[in-house]
């Protein structure tokens, strides 16, 4: 029976990881390599890097930090951030990640999403989509997509968008609630919920966790085949290991 | 020597680092002239069927892996590398494979609410009964319910079931290794699986 995930993320600045609360207020959390060989002992299912550095130039700090994961670990990782062409994708796999993640450039350009899905297959092609609630009554929420890390409205609805992205070739989804993420708050679940129903894609629940029940509640009632997590992992708060007890337990399929 | 070939499809530099840590010696190649030198030769592959084959082709690479493989030489596929070796495959309808293996590749198909297509994460290897008495060494110390790396949408159905080296439990029973003779395959990444991962490569770089 295939496990339910758990993947640390390191939000990489000019090639350290750092960790912010609502996208802002950035602490420095380590040095990248380490954190990896750090995460691989720990029984982490797959990593996540996303690049949130500004400046172009800066940008190839990034493809030689892939590189220098790729050559420590031999665990799946994605990379995420500012990625806009297929070269761009072209040379983060070459330099060893498996998967990259499309935020901004597939909102720019959707079809950019099925060029880079038939170039080099849906597997390594995970539509990042950050959403804020919108409209929330008790009949119904709405949810909407931002771009530029999270700076940006678009004015899409996040549940229609996640369905285009897996029409367009998306193979998998990452799914960052901008109003929990970083509050250790718990994730939304009802957002993750309503968007691993409408799509058939595996969904990463990302943004919010503080504590274990969190990414239970996110597996289960939020029907995610993976939980996301930096703080609670960075910080030390609680170990890869420790998760993986506890939702075992709970019943939670995982890899021990 | 050991020749990756480079097709133009995915990821190599994993598989390269990969067996380079267990010690093999390896060569990234789309040259037939080192495939005609390398003693064993791994195919790996990200994408799809239809434009891999095509990859194959342009760079007239059909034949001489279909010579090194009838010559005995080890033969390693890996996810599309391994549907490859198979007769055609539902992603690509009229594009023939290699035919090194009788059968077809087939899509996942659950329907609404089912399961989530890819099969993308971690699930178990059981070793199929039909695999060759004791068991390959290429899976020597692994042992059933081994925890390895899937990332796919398509799964091989071979004609012959005596081919069957592992299988997995997702939704249905499928085949996620294959051995015939000199010929290997996993639908796995054992690139990506950790120790465990690491382990079937060494055992591959060590088989006669």
């Amino acid at each position: 029976m295939l496990t339910k995930r758990i993947i640390p993320c390191l939000d990489i600045k000019d090639g350290r990881v750092v960790k912010g609360v609502n996208f802002v207020n950035l602490k420095d959390a380590g040095d990248p390599v380490e954190n990896a060989i750090f995460y691989d002992k720990e029984g982490a299912d797959e990593l996540v890097f996303l690049d949130i550095t500004a400046s172009h130039e800066k940008r190839k700090t990034t493809l030689e930090l892939v590189r220098k994961v790729a050559d420590t670990i031999f665990l799946p990782f994605t990379v995420g951030g500012g990625i806009r062409t297929i070269d761009d994708i072209r040379n983060l796999l070459i330099a060893g990640c498996d998967k990259v993640s499309i935020n901004t450039a597939a909102v720019k350009d959707p079809q950019f999403v099925k060029k880079a899905s038939s170039r080099f297959g849906s597997q390594c092609i995970v539509v990042a989509i950050d959403a804020k609630c919108k409209v929330k009554t008790r009949a119904k929420e709405v949810w909407e997509v931002f771009i530029n890390g999270g700076r940006t409205p678009t004015g899409i609805d996040a549940v229609k968008w996640a369905k285009k992205m897996e029409d367009l070739g998306a193979g998998e989804i990452l799914l960052t609630s901008m109003d929990y993420d970083g509050t250790k708050e718990g994730y939304d679940t009802a957002l993750t919920r309503k968007i691993s129903e409408t799509v058939c894609l595996p969904v990463i629940a990302s943004g919010g966790a503080g504590n274990l029940e969190h990414l239970y509640d996110a597996l289960t009632e939020g029907k995610a085949d993976a939980v996301l997590a930096a703080s609670i992992f960075h910080f030390r708060t609680y170990s890869v290991g420790a998760a993986k007890r506890y939702l075992n337990k709970k019943g939670v399929s995982v890899r021990i | 020597m050991i020749a990756v070939i480079d097709y133009g499809m995915g990821n190599l530099r994993s598989v390269e680092k990969a067996l380079k840590k267990v010690g093999g010696r390896v060569r990234i190649t789309s040259k037939p002239s080192d495939i005609a030198k390398c003693d064993k030769l791994v195919l790996p592959g990200v994408g799809a069927f239809g434009d891999a084959m095509n990859e194959l082709k342009r760079l007239r690479l059909v034949a001489p892996i279909k010579d090194a493989i009838n010559e005995g030489k080890t033969f390693l596929g890996l996810c599309l590398g391994m549907q490859l070796l198979f007769d055609a495959s539902e992603e690509a309808p009229g594009v023939k494979g290699l035919s090194v293996l009788g059968g077809n590749v087939k899509r996942f198909k659950f329907g609404k609410g089912g399961l989530k297509v890819p099969h993308m994460g971690w699930n178990v290897i059981n070793k199929a009964s039909s695999a060759s008495a004791g068991g390959p060494n290429i899976l020597k110390n692994i042992s059933d319910g081994s925890y390895v790396y899937f990332v796919h949408s398509y799964y091989v159905v071979p004609k012959d079931k005596k081919v069957t080296l592992t299988m997995t439990d997702y939704g249905i029973k499928f085949v996620s290794g294959v051995h015939k003779d000199n010929v290997y395959g996993f639908q796995f990444h054992p690139e990506k699986s950790q120790d465990l991962g690491l382990n079937i490569l060494s055992n591959f770089i060590r088989l006669r």
